[in-house]
């Protein structure tokens, strides 16, 4: 590229972008017989196996599976990035009109950020937290040398307001830490859009948002699609799949299993395996009949009163996390709380837990004073209600066994060192695995592994409440659906109280009977789940349920 | 809250400026009572060998010096001299000690701060260069970072003397006033130092690189040394200042072996002359210098961290949606 130093000295040289076609006829990607495959020996893994498809500009390819099925592996080796133990081997590679099997570091280069863009998983940690997000959209500008340095500031205002940030001059001094996670997730997408690749790749974009947030970039994602971009949507969620894409391919074990049009994947799925993914979407599946509609004159487990709490920030600022918030939860009665992320849910949950203090009101727990207790008085009832935490791996020791995992809470009730492994693999078998999960340590369970045994761990202490902070969000849709199965069963067997803390209103649905709504720290809505959900009253009730994608209002409808 | 009008910033500032203090008391007091367990008289210490001092002027001596007043009283007017920035006369010298600290610590400065800057360049520009995807480069620094590090100071001072000075004549052998005299001792500090620091730095590059930052880094097609300089490299920076500060604390506080093997002023070869005479006035002072000293390079290095890492800073926390 010499366009950038040779202008001072031709002004009158019209030089185009060399080696950019103006029209591009083939398909933006080519793709034959693709096999990736991580290291050698009988440790191999095939990741991608025989893969092909092909994308035109202005289409949205959409790779379907869950985790482990390869989808990432595909998406890194468009970008020569599968990494330094990958073995990339293909029939046709071609990228934007070029076979890219023998590709150099600097061809590769020269492909990344400018003819394939690429938007990673979760703003949060894709974009450096120590940069101003300005700085790293500028970077594909700088490196590809699309604008002029000095120009650059002004390209990269004018990519944020394309991708609808307000008050562009702003953000592009702030940090990433310092945005919402819409904003963060625009941000992300202008520094992969910045050197106008003709190829977008979108990995996830929209998991851990909120609904309202996921419609809205979706909505962007649609718009570049309109302006021609060819979009490789990665995803889990077939809900977003469908009101994205264009065409879709299913993975499994790093085969595309089944591939075509959307409608008529998701409509009349061929292979068994598209089928299973789609009746595991939360809410297509049938609601718990007996949703343990606790009776009305049952004595309240759970009593909480006017609970609230003020956090003071930086420089003195007061944010009310938990405002006068009041409810009850009866024994054996499953309650949702629903909220998008910042509403206060988690805090209203360490209330409950007795973890933090309310600056006012007070909760009750079994007819007795809970939040007023001393931590020592606390102790003794603290086995009555159990936490299942949203993330398990990061709620364990990764040096502990499962053993000493569920070990240490059988202890801590009381049980004798005798017993306790018997105890254990009781435990283990009550959630659906045995004792030969006992040795392994955390990173060698799957996730719905982890979330069973972070299960049995609650269960340990035989509580009559168990709290649950978004215990699903982190699973795979099938194994999402396992571990509700799991959790529903253990309510009619044991007769739990739960507190289902979830932003899914989906999973709320399907395992709730009761529902409160919170915003800003207060609740704004509260009532039987059907009711709710059919007769939503608050206008924030109603844009929560519109904002949740097509396929899982159609099945809950069709229900 | 007990002081809800007070801003948050001078609340700060006064709580950092109360820890200090008190910093700056604890290693004064624990020099006192160090001192007070060493066996031996004193004036024995400031006589030294004269032994023509009868009984009658060791007692003279003892009340001149405050010597024979309880200890609680000795202790109260130590800490008095201390918070008026007089350290008292130094036994031996026939000088003040602030005044012999100010004569020494130019020397010792000058030192500590060249190997610092020498170390932290050193070690970022191996760490950057061996963190490649090729591992040999890295094996091989591995192995000669542990060499140096367990490489005793003053046998690596005197092998470089022994080379540059000695057979190829390049470096002057002893302090002799220019520059070119603070080439060896720098190196010898800076070495070690240097060592540590990139198999610190290096662990916190490598992890950076495995971050999703760098792919993202990546994908927009920077070259590999780019994503390592411009993104990897700060993040690596944030464990190594901590260390940073640390090491250059300790060598403000005097490198007593570097000192010796090269000849040099300082303030490490006051406080061994001092220990071993039983100086005590003066290796009070040494030890309230250092506390000092700690504790400007432990406010320094909070500074520091708040510029390389911006969630650090106060104002910036997580923004509303």
């Amino acid at each position: 590229m010499t366009t950038a130093s040779s202008r001072g000295t031709a002004p009158d040289s019209t030089q185009t972008r060399a080696g950019v076609p103006v029209q591009e006829v083939a398909p933006l990607l080519d793709v034959a017989g693709l096999n990736v495959r991580f290291g050698t020996g009988p440790g191999q893994v095939h990741a991608v196996r025989d893969a092909s498809f092909s994308l035109a500009g202005g289409r949205c390819l959409a790779v379907v599976g869950e985790s482990g099925s390869g989808k990432s592996a595909l998406a890194r080796s468009l970008l020569g990035l599968a990494g330094p133990t990958a073995e990339v081997t293909a029939g046709r590679l071609r990228i934007t009109g070029r076979e890219a099997r023998e590709f150099g570091p600097r061809q590769w280069r020269a492909v990344r950020g400018r003819r394939v863009g690429l938007v990673a998983q979760d703003a949060l940690v894709a974009l450096d937290p120590l940069r101003p997000v300005g700085k790293e959209i500028a970077e594909p500008l700088l490196t590809h040398r699309v604008v002029p340095r000095k120009e650059a500031g002004e390209r990269v205002l004018a990519l944020l307001e394309r991708v609808g940030v307000p008050e562009p001059a702003e953000r592009a001094r702030a940090y990433v830490h310092q945005l919402s996670g819409g904003l963060r997730q625009r941000a992300l997408i202008a520094s992969a859009i910045a050197a106008e690749p003709g190829v977008l790749i979108a990995d996830e974009p929209t998991t851990a948002l909120d609904a309202s947030v996921q419609s809205r970039i979706l909505a962007l994602l649609g718009e570049l699609k309109e302006a021609g971009t060819g979009l490789l949507l990665i995803s889990h969620d077939l809900a977003v799949v469908e009101a994205l894409a264009d065409e879709v391919a299913v993975m499994k074990d790093g085969r595309i299993v089944e591939s075509g049009p959307v409608g008529k994947v998701l409509e009349s799925p061929e292979h068994p395996y598209t089928k299973a993914l789609l009746s595991a979407i939360p809410g297509s599946r049938p609601r718990a009949t007996r949703a343990a509609v606790a009776s009305d004159d049952a004595e309240p487990l759970l009593e909480v009163s006017r609970a609230t709490k003020v956090f003071r920030g930086a420089r003195g600022s007061r944010r009310t996390a938990v405002d006068e918030v009041s409810f009850a939860l009866r024994p054996g009665e499953t309650l949702g709380l629903v909220g998008e992320s910042g509403s206060g849910k988690s805090t209203l949950a360490r209330m409950v837990l007795g973890l933090v203090a309310p600056d006012g009101g007070t909760v009750r727990l079994a007819g007795t004073p809970w939040s007023t207790l001393r931590e020592h008085e606390r102790r003794q009832w603290r086995h009555t209600l159990q936490l299942v935490p949203q993330d398990p791996l990061s709620a364990f020791d990764p040096r502990w066994s499962v053993a000493r995992i569920v070990g240490e809470a059988l202890a801590t009730a009381g049980v004798g060192r005798a017993e306790r492994q018997a105890r254990t693999v009781r435990l283990l078998e009550q959630v659906g695995l045995s004792a030969q999960h006992l040795e392994r340590r955390p990173l060698a369970l799957s996730g719905g592994q982890r979330q069973r045994v972070a299960i049995a761990r609650a269960l340990a202490p035989s509580p009559r409440l168990l709290v649950c902070d978004e215990p699903v969000s982190a699973l795979d849709v099938s194994v999402q659906a396992q571990v509700l199965d799991l959790l529903r069963q253990l309510q009619e067997d044991l007769g739990l109280a739960t507190l289902f803390i979830s932003h899914d209103l989906a999973v709320v649905r399907e395992i709730c009977a009761r529902v409160l709504v919170m915003k800003d720290g207060r609740i704004v809505e509260s009532g039987p789940v059907e009711e709710v959900f059919a007769k939503p009253a608050h206008p924030y009730t109603r844009a929560l349920l519109e904002a949740v994608p097509r396929r899982a209002r159609t099945a809950q409808e069709r229900l | 809250m007990a002081v809800p009008h007070i801003p948050a910033a001078i609340r700060a500032v006064t709580a950092r400026i109360g820890a200090a203090v008190l910093v700056v008391w604890g290693a004064a007091t624990c020099a006192f009572l160090a001192l007070q367990l060493i066996p031996g008289d004193p004036v024995s210490a400031i006589v030294g060998s004269n032994a023509l001092v009868g009984a009658e002027q060791r007692e003279e001596i003892r009340h001149h010096y405050g010597l024979d007043r309880p200890l609680a009283l000795q202790y109260g007017s130590y800490l008095k001299k201390l918070v008026s920035g007089e350290l008292g006369d130094s036994y031996q010298l026939q000088q003040s000690v602030s005044s012999l600290l100010a004569e020494q610590i130019g020397a010792t400065a000058q030192l500590a701060l060249w190997s610092s800057l020498v170390a932290v360049v050193l070690a970022a520009a191996v760490t950057v260069l061996t963190s490649g995807r090729s591992r040999w480069p890295r094996r091989v620094s591995t192995a000669v970072e542990l060499i140096v590090v367990s490489t005793p100071s003053f046998w690596l001072g005197i092998m470089l003397l022994t080379v540059f000075s000695f057979r190829l004549g390049w470096l002057p052998v002893s302090d002799s006033g220019d520059a070119r005299s603070l080439v060896l001792p720098v190196i010898t500090l800076a070495l070690p130092i240097a060592a540590v620091l990139t198999q610190v730095m290096r662990e916190g590059l490598l992890g950076a690189l495995e971050q999703p930052f760098s792919l993202t880094a990546r994908s927009r097609g920077l070259a590999e040394h780019t994503v390592r300089s411009h993104h990897a490299l700060r993040h690596a920076a944030l464990p190594a200042l901590t260390l940073t500060g640390w090491f250059t604390g300790t060598l403000l506080g005097g490198a007593v072996v570097v000192e010796n093997v090269f000849a040099r002023s300082g303030i490490g070869r006051i406080t061994l002359q001092a220990v071993s005479d039983r100086d005590l006035p003066v290796v009070q002072g040494v030890v309230a210098l250092s506390a000092v000293v700690f504790v400007l390079v432990g406010a320094l290095v909070e500074v520091l961290y708040v510029v390389v890492d911006p969630r650090l800073r106060k104002g910036t926390g997580v923004a509303a949606a």
